[in-house]
This record gives C-alpha cells, structure tokens and sequence, in this order.
C-alpha cells in the first residue's frame, strides 16, 4: 500500500481535490482511502462517504494535531492495508505552520490556493518546503499573471518540488497528480519510520491545561520575547 | 524557447456522448481562431485542453501537439504556463501590491532583467496600453485590489501583451468586459501570436479568420470565413460603432433625438 500525505491550510481545497483524484485513480482500477486528521470539527467524512470512499475521520480535539497525526498514522496504516487499499492518503490542515505531517519517503503533498496572497509562500515553513508535490488550487479566479506571480513564490520555497495546478471544481490537473500518486513508493510498515521534521518543543504547563496567566503558574519549555529597553522621554 | 512555436495542432477526441470528433486543426503564427457555440457546448473546454495540451487523458480524450510533437513533460507541466496565455472572465486580482509592484514581480518571473530605467519604462509602457482599452484610467501607484472591472482586464490584457508574450493566447468571452474588445483584439494579434476566442459576439466571431463549432461538447465543424462575412462584418462593425456613439452621448448626460441611430456615416 502507498501512503500519502497531504496537508494544507484550511479551505485551500484538499477534500475537492483529493475527490477528482480519487475518482481518475478509481478509473486506473486503484482503490483509495483517506484519513481526515481534523481539529474540532470536519464534515469532510460525509463528502468522501458519499463518493464511496472509505474514510477514518480524526479529530484531535485539545491535542496538538499534528501530534494526534503522527501518534496515530500507524493504525491508520493497519486500517487502509486490511481494506486491501492500494492508497491510503493522510489528509490534514496544516494548522500551525510550523508542523508539517510529512512521513520520510511517503509522498507528501502540499496543498494551497491562489487566493492566499503572494507573502503566504514565504510563511509556510517546513509545510511547503517539505513537500515532494505542490498543488495550486483556485487558479480560476485570479488572473494568469497572478497564477505566475504566485508560482514564483512558491518556487522560491520549494526548489524541488513539482508544481501542480489544480481545479477542484472542474478536475483539472488531476491526471498529473494521479499519475504521480500511483508511481509512489510503497509503504507497507511504519514503525521505525521517521518524520521530515520535528514537531514543536513541548511540553510547557499550558500544554497540560493550565489557563492561568501569570510568572507562577509558567513551567517546562517557556521562551521570552525580546523586548528592546525604552527610556521614556521626559513629558514637558 | 518561447520563440520556437510554428504551431500548435488540434487532434479530435470525442464528444460528451462518445461521438468521435474526425478533426485535425493546425494553427500556426497570425492565426486567429473564434470558437463558437452555445453555452455548454464545451467551449471553455477546448480552452482548457490547449492550456492543460491535453495528451488524450481530459474527459475530451483530445490530444495536442506543440510544432507536430507532444511536448516534453517539462514543458508541459512547468514552461507550458508561460507558453500559453489565458485570459478568462475571471480576471479580479486579489494580490495587495500597486499596479507598479505588481509589473515589477511579474516581470522577475518572467526572467525579463531590465535596469532601472528599462523597468520604468516597461510599467509606463504596460499603463500606457491599459488605459487604451478602458474610461477610467490607471496609474501605477493603484493598489491592485482597487481597480475595477474593466480596469482589472484592461490591466491583464496590456500585461499579456506587452509582458507575458506567450505565443499563444486563450481568450474566454471577451465581450463581458466593458472595455474596447476589437482595440484588446488587435493588441494581442499584433504580435504574430496564436489566438483562439471563445466567444458570442458577432463582431468578434467574424473577425477571426475561422470559427470552431461546438456542439455538446464536440467541434461539429470548422468554417473559413469568406468575402460575405467580411461584408456582413462590415455592416456590423458600423452599426456597433453607432451603438457606442449613443453610449457615449448618454455617458456625457445628453439628450438624445429620436435619430440618433445613424451608422451609415461611420
């Protein structure tokens, strides 16, 4: 079984995409599965459950979610192979921006929309820099010198990457990514396997449901802004 | 490379019911190409299938060719977006940069190294032709997000043509901009480009040199257009001429005499 991960800001299209993909790999004779690693809530199950799509929702709840990913992708893995999947893809909202939910030799997949603006690129981190595919969504409603523009940003991140454009509405662009999800290497036991990045230093006390403010009640890994020394004029 | 195209050739595929679609269509520099048909017939598909140079595996099952070849997947994938220009209904910018910032980040991505001066020149030369196609004018230091509609496609169009220069060029619908569509025809025609129009202007349809037809998502047929239609748009061009005219007056807050219509002096 391959496994897949796909991450991306909320909204930037994943699910949409990830169907029209699903239903050209359909047509190859492939049978895939997803994995929705979500926060709070996510409707998205219903979406694929509809097509046919075996699908396990995950909702991380108070937990760190990318944390929530990676302490459960394992028996996800166990799920997709009993299912006979040929492709399992591990679907998740990059919610901080610092977290990227990329599993070493895994195919990771980034996904984000023209809409987001020219600076988001450069923000994204480990995210997009990480990812072997970048796939642009909402290209029909911004103008081509935007897509460019856009293009180039992404690609100063990412020199690596193959760069996608995909519709969601209309499927455009899923051949390609089709294509390159069915050559992807397979993936048949994840223990011992490692992530393409650390996740974020933990455990301070708010990690561990404090929700008091203050010096006293601070504990574990705690950083300080850098806050310059302001001699205050004197008011005539 | 982007000076290379001697053309782009279209092999038929099918139509929405599987009909085969027995067409070979080759284009090649100075072409300019009207695609017709009603709404739904699968025009904006066509576009696509030349944007995406579809080898047989869009739901048209069309294929095509970049100077008699498929072209290398790099070039399809990666060059294949600067190789080919397209302008859609969808032409709102969203990006927060000035008209000016905004030709400048183009221009890097487009590899175009130009000095100082030469950079100046090029946003003047890109505002100079925008505001040709448009009443209301832009000027460079306007925030991208402000322009209007027809400000917004003016804006794309000097930039496809002056900038972009990609040999060819996607044109969805045209008419729905509210800017001076033979004017933005003949900008982007002028430079020995390939251009194909999806459109349902009259005007426009027989400006172009041939007309795709669709029908439910197949090309039913491709016409040359002859020395009646060339008359025919002659007439048509007047009477659109003295349509503007009337616009303009009642622009102005004129008062219109019941004669207004005249379109045999134009």
């Amino acid at each position: 079984m391959k496994l897949i991960t796909v991450a991306g800001p909320p909204s930037s299209g994943k699910t949409s995409m990830l169907l029209r993909v699903i239903d050209w790999l359909k047509e190859q004779g492939l049978k895939a599965g997803v994995v929705k690693f979500d926060c709070v809530a996510s409707k998205d199950d219903e979406r694929y459950r509809a097509k046919g799509v075996p699908v396990l929702l995950g909702l991380a709840g108070n937990l760190c979610p990318d944390h929530y990913f990676v302490t459960n992708i394992e028996a996800c893995a166990r799920w997709g192979q009993s299912l006979e999947l040929n492709i399992l893809i591990s679907e998740s909202a990059g919610l901080c921006n610092r977290c990227s939910p990329f599993i070493r030799h895994a195919l990771a997949v980034c996904v984000i929309d023209n809409l987001s603006g020219a600076n988001t690129p450069t923000k994204m981190g480990p995210l997009l820099k990480q990812a072997d595919i970048v796939a642009i969504t909402k290209g029909d409603i911004v103008s081509q010198a935007e897509r460019e523009v856009f293009q180039y940003q992404v690609r100063k991140v990412n020199a690596r990457a193959e760069i996608l454009h995909i519709n969601g509405l209309t499927g455009q662009g899923k051949e390609r990514l089709g294509a390159l999800l069915a050559q992807a290497e397979d993936i048949d036991d994840l223990d011992g396997r490692k992530l393409r990045f650390s996740m974020p230093a933990a455990v301070c006390s708010y990690c561990l449901g404090e929700t008091r403010i203050g010096h006293d009640y601070q504990m574990g890994n705690v950083k300080s802004i850098a806050i310059p020394d302001v001699s205050r004029p004197e008011v005539s | 490379m982007m000076e290379d195209i001697q053309s782009i050739t279209i092999l038929g595929g099918h139509s929405k019911s599987g009909e085969v679609e027995d067409v070979t269509l080759r284009l090649v520099p100075g072409d300019l190409v009207a695609v017709v048909g009603p709404t739904g017939s699968g025009k904006s598909r066509l576009l696509a299938d030349i944007e995406y140079i579809a080898q047989r595996d869009t739901p048209s099952g069309r294929c095509i060719l970049i100077n008699d070849q498929p072209p290398a997947p790099e070039i399809r994938f990666d060059m294949g977006r600067k190789l080919i220009a397209q302008l859609s209904q969808n032409m709102n910018f969203v990006m927060d940069a000035t008209v000016a910032e905004f030709i400048t980040l183009h221009a890097e991505c487009r590899d175009i190294n130009l000095g100082e001066t030469g950079l100046e020149e090029l946003i003047q030369g890109v505002v100079t032709q925008a505001n040709r196609l448009t009443g209301e004018p832009i000027v460079p230091d306007t925030p991208l997000t402000a322009l209007s509609g027809g400000q917004s496609r003016s804006l794309m169009i000097a930039d496809t043509a002056i900038l972009s220069d990609s040999p060819i060029v996607l044109i969805d619908e045209i008419e729905n901009a509210g800017i001076d569509r033979r004017q933005a025809l003949d900008i982007l025609v002028q430079n020995q480009k390939i251009v194909l129009m999806a459109t349902h202007d009259p005007i426009l349809a027989l400006l172009a040199h041939s007309r795709i037809v669709l029908k439910s998502g197949g090309i039913a047929d491709v016409l040359e257009s002859d020395q009646d239609e060339s008359a025919l748009l002659e007439e048509l061009q007047k009477a659109d001429a003295a349509i503007l005219a009337v616009r303009e007056k009642l622009r102005r807050g004129e008062r219109l005499a019941g004669s207004a219509f005249r379109y045999a002096e134009f």
